[in-house]
């Protein structure tokens, strides 16, 4: 690798979005496993029961962790029940936002979509922008240009990796935004993926935020006490690190502009904590090459398509003695990737027409 | 003017699933629901042009394999963001044990 490295541009208004559809690699055909219809109608199968359980189960857990923490607030022991309550508000609301937002998660829609906004909210992601965002996220995965939830753009940040552990790089940039939508307007790139005819509701969702959390706020200051926003509002920061930690395994470190999910996704066994919290997207190949498949068929479409799939990560001490060096290296190296190995049963990778100018 | 084509044999289709039609330079997708009504419509979803035949018919509602649009198969109606237009629905009706369908 001798040729002189050219930082890419990851919005997704400028060089990168023109080369990318040039390329090909906008809106382009997508490797998929052989399965057989017939299965693969019986894993899209919705049940509302599994998710009502789960959602049920969080809301249990928020309820008790947050009364413990009322009870015990003023002493050091509130820290333990807050950190419960914090990961189940500003982590496990993650994968209730993003299973929500495909539909999935419940067989009545109704159900998707009031919990979607309730993690949306939590999750402190604006549900109609993120709706957006990760349906081209989905279409585009990791081309660079065209996908808005690139991770870790080359050379990584990594100081502001470290402190989105308590989403400090990413929260205050959507406090902006919901500010600006509240003024009737969009963000350049937001109005590349978000239709005209659903614009409006995402200035009427974002003054609604702004009035719970001023309430919030209001409350705060009149009893002069932060307890208030350790429920509504701080949540989404002091609990987001559990988020981060399942969330970093998805992508980071892998290749950018393929065409194969199989090259840059990473499916990683999880203990079944987290795998609660994080509704199964673990197996985060499998989600990206059938969407379809809810979270509670995912281990059953897993076995379905191991074969043809990179061997999946035996846990996170595993993944994360991959992706910590590779992100050191990538600092140094920005053209360096981590290339997933496809077994010897596996039909051959579909790389994509940017694939030779990425080798190395 | 009416423009009526013959589709399949009727049993070429699966109770609640989907075929893709192609005819020209058209395609179509051609639906049976669980209870042996068929239906037809434009053949890519409105959203992002992805075949509806890769994707499921659940409760009379098709779901697009990339994004999750879905559109109700009888009447064509997008059920929600992603799918924003609805779906192009087309006469069809059985003949001799055949789907035949009016694109005109």
């Amino acid at each position: 690798m001798t040729a002189e490295f050219t930082k890419r541009d990851y919005s997704l208004v400028g060089l990168d979005s023109k080369l990318a559809e040039e390329k090909g690699l906008a809106n382009a055909e997508w490797y998929a496993s052989e399965i057989p219809r017939k299965r693969m109608k019986e894993l899209i199968q919705r049940r509302n029961g599994p998710a009502i359980r789960d959602t049920a189960i969080w809301f249990i857990l928020l309820i008790a962790s947050g009364t413990a923490g009322y009870m015990l607030w003023g002493s050091w022991w509130a820290i333990l029940p807050f950190m419960i309550y914090g990961v189940l508000y500003g982590s496990a609301s993650d994968s209730r936002w993003h299973e929500c937002s495909h539909r999935t998660a419940f067989r009545t829609k109704w159900m998707n979509d009031v919990v979607y906004e309730i993690a949306s909210f939590m999750v402190m992601r604006e549900s109609v922008p993120w709706r957006w965002s990760h349906t081209r996220h989905h279409t585009d995965t990791i081309i660079v240009g065209r996908d808005p939830e690139i991770p870790a753009p080359r050379p990584p940040d990594l100081l502001g990796i470290a402190m989105s552990l308590f989403s400090l790089k990413t929260g205050p940039g959507e406090i902006l935004k919901v500010l600006l939508h509240c003024t009737g307007r969009l963000t350049a790139a937001e109005e590349t993926y978000i239709p005209g005819e659903e614009q409006h509701k995402v200035y009427r969702n974002a003054r609604i935020w702004v009035l719970i959390h001023a309430l919030v706020i209001a409350v705060a200051i009149g009893s002069g006490s932060i307890l208030p926003l350790m429920y509504i509002g701080l949540p989404s920061f002091y609990g987001a690190w559990e988020q981060l930690l399942c969330g970093l395994t998805q992508h980071i470190g892998l290749a950018e502009d393929v065409l194969d999910h199989r090259l840059n996704c990473r499916t990683v066994y999880m203990n079944p904590i987290s795998r609660f919290l994080y509704w199964e997207m673990n197996y985060h190949v499998e989600h990206h090459m059938f969407p379809m498949v809810p979270y509670h068929n995912l281990a059953k479409l897993h076995e379905e398509l191991k074969h043809d799939m990179p061997v999946p990560y035996s846990g996170f001490w595993e993944v994360y003695r991959e992706i910590i060096p590779a992100l050191f290296r990538q600092v140094k190296d920005p053209r360096y990737y981590v290339k997933r190995q496809l077994p010897g049963s596996a039909r051959p990778a579909m790389p994509g027409p940017a694939a030779a100018m990425m080798t190395e | 003017m009416e423009n009526w084509v013959q589709v399949c044999q009727v049993d070429d289709i699966e109770a609640e699933d989907v075929i893709r039609f192609d005819h020209g330079d058209r395609t179509f997708a051609i639906y049976r629901s669980d209870d042996d009504q068929y239906y037809a419509s434009d053949g890519l979803c409105t959203h992002e042009e992805v075949h509806l035949a890769g994707g499921f018919v659940m409760d009379n509602i098709i779901e697009c394999p990339k994004h999750n649009g879905r559109f109700d198969i009888a009447t064509g109606e997008a059920k929600g963001a992603p799918a924003c237009i609805d779906l192009r629905t087309y006469p069809v009706k059985i003949e001799a044990g055949r789907v035949v369908i009016d694109i005109s």
